[in-house]
């Protein structure tokens, strides 16, 4: 007999793994994915391949200089690449998607200490660095099926167009029929994504029903019109970032009433930069405005411990 | 009423149709002074004694210890220095058995007119909490302050364990008997019994047996890992909140193991000290997984031997639950007063830790509403005043924590780590 195994109790564990989680992620994106390729072209999946590709080799990269254990395995760069894709116009070029998988991985991730230890969203920063660095590529949309036609034909997100909404553009918009990011616009297969890790166990529906939630009534009572009020949650990155970003463990609230607060102050941000901002989208600045907040939050919406004495000894 | 969190463990109970068997005497036995919680006690015996079943053979004059006793005939063939599997130092008496089993005829039943004498007898019959603590059930049956209510905790949460329930299988009117005496000794009009609904015959059993008794009631606990743990049981069957620095009994509650009420009946009946005890043998080296009444101070080897256990496959020797049993250092350890179950597990693959993800998953379980996750990151950077505002302090190591974690952080262990740095007043 080899030597008795001593180690403190509990002696079993149960078999979800940080990289089973991520898998998870990777599985409820796939429909988002399929939905990009659907509506703008294979050069979506080129795209991603080189936001994973650069991902994961400059998290590699990283590790190794800071000589630290290699992470790659719990896939926690694959989903970020995949986000980082997903929040991209399928024309960006190439070469400014490493430069966001760089800031991701490189800046965001690994220079705070690696996994679990950033305080900002990887790829919502990543997004914003591109965002303010690259205006022009970074909001050249295309029309759904582009590259069907013989020229390529420019296209504006639905936000940045004014005028009346009606049902029929709501559909569009939930179907993902518009322009706008790769990843973003189909609502529908986000929600079938999100309603999975949901089911799963894997994240809480209270960030992104509160973040979607608020914003429909703050449309609502804004514009008085339901109409208007779907369009607005449907337009834009709503959808991903309520379901993927806002729900992000490193960088969101870790009880439900932080995460309720957290997705509030998601949407409320969302509506005022849409309504009052120069800028006619506002979910990501949102989310990474509440990523800085989260500390606080977490300060603030601690759990009640069963018994204990409200903190008389401070 | 408020749900407290917990997680549902696979039950894992292979032994609950197992009757129990008697072990055999064994040709030796070790019998450590410390057994219990609380004070260790001196030998009374020297080597060269001849020693009787029944026979006290270490003591302590400290209030807060429980006396041990011989469960053979035999001699004392050494008195050796021992070290338990929790760590503590103290003298254990080996004794070679003669196989005779003659009993002592200091082996009466007590006279009890009162409650002085009562506890005194219960002191005397070496009992301690059975269900793994090892609490000493003198002192818990003399509070200070009123009880009216009696809590039989039958809930056997962890995994595999099901010694429990075969006692309320095979010894139910020991069961009632027990309840029965200490309520009406200790004045307790209420007695609830508290079992798991993975027990369904138990229940089934009880509830019939108590259909005319309006002083026990019969509760039916969620199948939900840990509703076994002192505090999660007094609420889930009474609605009562034992707060932070509080006993039970500061809230008029008794808790005691369904076996240990059992054993004081037998002893009140017999006056045979507590020298045997059921235990479950099971994990996946053993072959034949088994309920066993074993005379205390028999070796865990002779009993995976009784159990066609493959010995030289064992990774992981636990003495209890898997969720809050010891790692037994050496198989030729014995059977103590607390072994409850002995679990041999031979495939044992133990996880790298990497960082926290703050998944919060371990928020999410901990039936005290911890935070576990904080509690690792105050306990990093060593901020005493974060982890006592965390209240680590109230943490009754369940393991939920830890048994969630994507990450494998031994979080239960951390929070014990955390609790020593704290200075005590």
């Amino acid at each position: 007999m080899e030597k008795l195994i001593v180690s403190p109790s509990p002696h079993d564990e149960n078999y979800m793994k940080t990289s089973t989680i991520m898998l998870n992620v990777i599985i409820a994106l796939i429909p988002a994915l399929i939905a990009g390729c659907i509506y703008f072209g294979l050069r979506s999946l080129v795209l991603t391949g080189v936001c994973i590709g650069s991902c994961v080799l400059f998290e590699y990269i990283c590790r190794k200089m800071m000589k630290r254990e290699n992470t790659i395995a719990d896939l926690s760069a694959v989903v970020t690449g995949l986000i980082l894709a997903l929040n991209l116009p399928v024309t960006l070029p190439l070469w400014m998607a490493v430069i966001g998988s760089f800031v991701a991985i490189v800046i965001v991730k690994q220079l705070f200490g690696g996994i679990g230890q950033n305080f900002a969203n990887p790829a919502i920063t990543a997004r914003i660095v591109l965002m303010v660095s690259f205006p022009a590529a970074m909001t050249n949309w295309v029309a759904p099926y582009w590259y069907k036609a013989a020229d390529a034909v420019s296209c504006a997100t639905p936000l940045v167009l004014t005028g009346t909404t009606d049902e029929a553009r709501n559909i569009d918009l939930f179907l993902g029929n518009c322009g706008g990011c790769l990843g973003e616009t189909c609502a529908l297969a986000l929600l079938i994504g999100g309603l999975y890790l949901a089911a799963r166990k894997i994240i809480s529906l209270a960030a992104p029903v509160s973040f979607i939630g608020i914003l429909f009534l703050l449309s609502l009572f804004y514009y008085d019109s339901v109409d208007y009020a779907l369009y607005q949650i449907l337009a834009g990155g709503v959808f991903l970032g309520a379901f993927f970003m806002a729900t992000d463990y490193a960088t969101t609230p870790i009880t439900t009433k932080g995460k309720i607060v957290f997705g509030l102050g998601c949407g409320i941000i969302t509506f005022i930069i849409r309504q009052f901002g120069s800028y006619p989208e506002g979910v990501s600045y949102s989310i990474l405005l509440m990523n800085v907040l989260t500390p606080y939050i977490e300060q603030l919406t601690r759990t009640k411990v069963f018994g204990a004495k409200e903190a008389a000894e401070k | 009423m408020k749900k407290l969190n917990g997680i549902k463990l696979k039950h894992r109970k292979n032994t609950e149709n197992c009757a129990t068997v008697d072990f055999p005497v064994p040709a030796e036995v070790i019998l450590p002074m410390s057994m219990h919680m609380g004070a260790p006690c001196q030998p009374l015996v020297k080597k060269g004694d001849t020693v009787l079943v029944g026979q006290k053979i270490g003591d302590c004059d400290a209030p807060f210890s429980v006396p041990v006793h011989s469960g053979v005939s035999g001699t004392i063939s050494d008195i050796i220095d021992y070290q338990t599997p929790m760590g503590a130092v103290c003298k254990a008496v080996k004794i070679q058995t003669d196989g005779n089993q003659t009993i002592s005829p200091d082996v009466k039943p007590p006279v009890i007119t009162d409650k002085d004498s009562f506890i005194k007898a219960v002191r005397e019959s070496g009992s301690c909490g059975l269900g793994g603590a090892g609490f000493p059930t003198h002192i818990k049956l003399n509070p200070k302050t009123p009880i009216d209510t009696l809590i039989i905790n039958a809930a056997e949460c962890e995994p595999y364990i099901t010694a429990d329930y075969r006692e309320m299988l095979e010894c139910p009117s020991d069961i009632i008997g027990g309840i029965n005496l200490v309520k009406s000794i200790l004045g307790i009009k209420q007695a609830k019994m508290a079992i798991e609904a993975n027990k369904p015959e138990a229940i089934k059993n009880f509830t019939e047996m108590a259909a005319n008794d309006d002083t026990i009631d019969i509760v039916t606990l969620p199948s939900v890992y840990p509703q076994g743990a002192e505090k999660v049981i007094i609420y889930n069957s009474t609605g009562r909140i034992v707060q932070e620095g509080q006993l039970p009994a500061d809230q008029g509650v008794i808790v005691m193991n369904v076996s240990t009420v059992a054993f004081l009946y037998r002893y009140m009946q017999t006056g045979m000290p507590l020298v045997t005890r059921r235990l479950t043998i099971d994990g996946n080296a053993v072959g034949e997984p088994k309920n066993v009444r074993a005379i205390i101070g028999t070796p865990f080897i002779e009993l995976l031997n009784f159990c066609k256990t493959d010995i030289d496959s064992i990774r992981k020797l636990i003495g209890g639950g898997p969720m809050m049993g010891m790692s037994v250092p050496d198989i030729n350890m014995p059977v103590v007063k607390t072994s409850n179950a002995l679990l041999a597990i031979k495939t044992y693959d133990e996880r790298k830790t990497s960082s926290c993800i703050r998944c919060g998953r371990c928020v999410n379980v901990c039936p005290l509403g911890l935070m576990p996750a904080e509690i690792d990151k105050a306990y990093r950077i060593r901020n005493i005043q974060e982890l006592k505002d965390l209240k680590v302090l109230m943490c009754m190591n369940c393991g939920s924590c830890t048994y969630v974690c994507p990450a494998n952080r031994k979080l239960a262990e951390t929070n014990q780590l955390a609790k020593a740095l704290i200075p005590r007043k």
